[in-house]
């Protein structure tokens, strides 16, 4: 069992309370840091770690804390994006509902390692009760003199604010985040200026997420060094996965990343492989947004190496034969799940939650979810396979912010996969409407690379 | 005074103030080269960026950075670095963009050129012809809603709006009290006014001009002409609310619409007041300047003054008996 730091203590009853929490060594890190670090050591300590951002990126959150401009007489922001609504990942929800506490002191660090005298927690509209757990552990910990004015007498003030969100998935990328809190309509802005400039009001400001941001904790605690010590490569420390769909045992899971695919889908310590014994067709590994594999491919690489639960691995293959770690949504298929069906579902989840304002994702995503609820009604025709493929490539890379490569990815890599099944829609409309496809060859060992060549 | 930067488009080098936009880069140089912009207008502060058309590709960052930047980019809205390099229609990777976003646009609207007012000036219709297939690839129903009049001067045909934002840049920047900017979301947003309540500002009738489409139309002007049948003539008056430089657009003796003066981007000069745009619409209010500079590859510049029967307003102005005289001649050549 891999030792756990975020979510070490979930089990102990009552951790959400103030008291409890602190008995547990809770608000360690920011006694180490307000008292004994100045702001650059724990910026450095965070780049010494290795942390890369948990929200789906994967952008170093040291380095993004570097990048952060500071200018005399202006204030500086850090804002939590706790608006978790990809669909498949849940995992900020949970860290928030069990271990507020957690993310209260990651944000004290880090707010104290930027220079924020004004912090924020933006949490998704319909998250209603972590908002109030939010706000209650917030007031018990001002109550305790670790946010307010002169937290522990070291003569650093921090508030923190929660602020419920707009109520859209578009809210969650961060410069849309900042409109939507400078109480505007949630739509991203143009970058350049990027937040590190011009963010929220104008001001120089960091966006992380919860995760991330509670990730800071151990590592102040225990030093980046050691934090690096796990995990693989460039991809350290541990990471929540929020595992979904056909497993026996779904469920969030903190890993340490390097951990194989296989082992974290069939070892009973994680997910209890795939439910009511049936076989894995398919994998989403990181959340809607990133391209599905089947199982042959999220098992093992082209190379017959075994995949990892890693940024790198995960993404091993580009986009012809690999995914991205994302945010952690990890989403099973079994042998009865229909791609298409799937394919249409996340299409319409991103049609729905366009913002509307450029032209391709606008226009694109509505585009392409009519064209496969007509695929999976029994309606469709040959030719709308290649022209999903060829509106999916108009809508990526040309749009403001990624929810347009977030729409475009998932739709092309299930035709890239599973054309089989979406020819088998299109010349089958009749049994396609009664039954599955089943699993084909999706399952069966890549054939060797000398043996294709 | 900052030193200029240089900065190369599809092959061209121009020296710029640090700071331009690729965009205004590129108009500086003119010509084919010019990225097409249907949400920019360089009047309205923080317009651009969203309707994608203006992508381009930077070859080379700057002469500190060399590397290219990874994605296209809005050109609307990327400042120049020095030693910049950009493709624009030399790349076909740009123009393979570009004619995914026509199509995109071109998916939802209706396409009712024959009776929309805004043919013949139409950013959008210039922009199909460009980059434009023959064909649709859409087949399923397209958005509608029904026409709605904003105020008794304007009418707000949603269905033909392309969504660029700059009538709501227009409402928030001209007018000091803004009544209408945009519901909903993704392709169901639509651009409306509050419970359709009347724009009234004095400079609301900004809206028609700044609008790509005929989305925003003169409800004075409705179905009374083809814009290529109408001549423009330059003229002002004495205005006391705006600077009152205007284009007149004549048909026989008859004003028929008033317009601000529009660059061969599709960018007013100046913005004009409603008084001077909808209430003073009689040759004797204004003092003509003379004819108005049409580009000639505008379906508009296809027609002439005519020479055998002259309006009255041609036959009292001495600028433009000149003007006509050679319009007619080259006409005539043709």
């Amino acid at each position: 069992m891999a030792r756990k730091l975020l979510l070490e203590h979930i089990n102990v009853p009552g951790i959400h309370t103030f008291d409890v929490y602190r008995q547990k060594g809770g608000y360690r890190s920011v006694e180490k840091a307000l008292k004994t670090m100045s702001t650059d050591d724990v910026v450095e300590e965070v780049k010494k770690s290795g942390l890369r951002g948990r929200g789906g990126a994967g952008f170093p959150t040291g380095m993004k804390w570097s990048f952060l401009a500071k200018p005399e007489g202006k204030a500086r922001y850090l804002v939590c994006n706790a608006d978790e609504s990809e669909p498949g990942t849940f995992k900020d929800r949970h860290l928030m509902t069990y271990l507020p506490h957690l993310l209260i002191e990651g944000m004290i660090v880090s707010s104290y390692a930027l220079g924020a005298a004004t912090s924020f927690i933006y949490v998704r509209g319909e998250m209603m009760p972590q908002i109030r757990i939010l706000e209650k552990a917030i007031a018990e910990a001002k109550n305790a003199g670790f946010l307010g004015k002169n937290i522990l007498g070291s003569g650093y003030d921090l508030e923190l604010h929660v602020q419920p969100g707009g109520g859209a998935y578009i809210c969650g990328e961060e410069t849309a985040l900042i409109e939507s809190l400078e109480g505007k309509r949630g739509n991203p802005r143009i970058k350049p200026p990027f937040p590190a400039i011009s963010g929220l009001y104008g001001c120089p400001t960091v966006v992380n997420n919860v995760e991330s941001i509670a990730a800071v904790v151990p590592i102040i605690n225990d030093g980046g060094d050691e934090y690096a010590k796990i995990g693989i490569g460039r991809s350290t420390g541990t990471k929540l996965i929020s595992a979904s769909g056909n497993l026996n045992k779904p469920g969030i899971y903190e890993i340490d990343l390097g951990l194989p695919v296989e082992e974290f889908i069939y070892s009973d310590e994680y997910c209890g492989g795939i439910a009511n014994g049936k076989r894995l067709k398919a994998v989403v590994a990181g959340g809607s947004s990133v391209p599905i594999l089947p199982a042959n491919l999220i098992l093992k690489t082209l190379t017959g190496e075994s995949r990892l639960m890693s940024y790198e691995s995960l993404a091993e293959g580009g986009f012809q034969s690999g995914s991205m770690m994302g945010s952690g949504g990890f989403i099973a298929f079994d042998e009865d799940q229909c791609i298409v069906r799937n394919t249409w579902n996340f299409s319409r989840f991103y049609h729905h939650e366009s913002c509307g304002q450029c032209s391709p994702c606008r226009e694109g995503t509505g585009w392409m979810e009519k064209v496969l609820h007509r695929l999976e009604y029994g309606h469709g025709k040959m030719s709308d396979l290649d022209l999903l493929v060829d509106v999916s490539k108009k809508i990526e890379g040309n749009t403001i912010c990624p929810l347009g490569d977030a729409a475009a990815w998932p739709v092309a890599s299930a035709i890239r996969h599973f054309r089989d099944e979406f020819e088998w829609h299109v010349t089958n409309p009749s049994d396609a409407l009664n039954r599955n496809y089943g699993i084909a060859n999706y399952a069966d060992p890549l054939p060797k690379l000398e043996e294709i060549s | 005074m900052s030193e200029k930067v240089k900065v190369t488009i599809d092959g061209i080098t121009v020296e710029v103030e640090p700071g331009t936009s690729i965009l205004n880069a590129a108009r500086q140089i003119g010509g084919d080269i010019v990225p097409p912009a249907m949400c920019y207008y360089s009047k309205l502060e923080g317009s651009g960026g969203k309707c994608r058309t203006c992508l381009v590709k930077v070859s080379k960052g700057s002469e500190k950075d060399p590397r290219p930047m990874p994605k296209l980019v809005a050109s609307c809205r990327t400042g120049v670095m020095d030693g910049m390099e950009v493709e624009n229609i030399t790349s076909p990777e740009v123009i393979e963009a570009r004619k995914g976003v026509v199509e995109m646009l071109l998916i939802n609207h209706p396409l009712d050129c024959p009776i929309c007012d805004q043919a013949g000036e139409c950013h959008l219709q210039d922009l199909s012809y460009e980059h434009g297939v023959e064909k649709t690839r859409y087949e399923f129903e397209r958005r509608t809603f029904d026409k709605i009049d904003i105020g008794d001067k304007i009418q707000l045909h949603m269905t033909r709006c392309i969504l660029c934002y700059r009538c709501v840049y227009v409402a928030d920047q001209i007018t000091n009290n803004r009544v209408h900017g945009v519901l909903g979301r993704g392709d169901a947003s639509e651009i409306s006014t509050y419970i359709e309540k009347a724009i009234d500002n004095d400079f609301s009738g900004n809206v028609i001009d700044v609008c790509p489409v005929g989305a925003l139309t003169d409800r004075t002007f409705r179905f009374k002409n083809r814009v290529w049948f109408t001549k423009p003539v330059d003229a002002h008056r004495d205005c006391p609310t705006c600077k009152g430089e205007v284009t007149l657009w004549y048909k026989g003796e008859e004003v028929l619409r008033v317009t601000g003066r529009k660059d061969q981007f599709g960018e007013v000069a100046d913005f004009i007041c409603n008084t001077c745009r909808f209430e003073t619409k009689k040759t004797s209010d204004w003092v003509i300047e003379g004819p108005r500079h049409i580009a000639k590859t505008s379906v508009i510049s296809s027609n002439h003054y005519e020479m055998a029967k002259p309006l009255d307003v041609i036959k009292h102005n001495p600028i433009l008996i000149e003007a006509n005289k050679e319009e007619f001649e080259r006409a005539t050549k043709i």
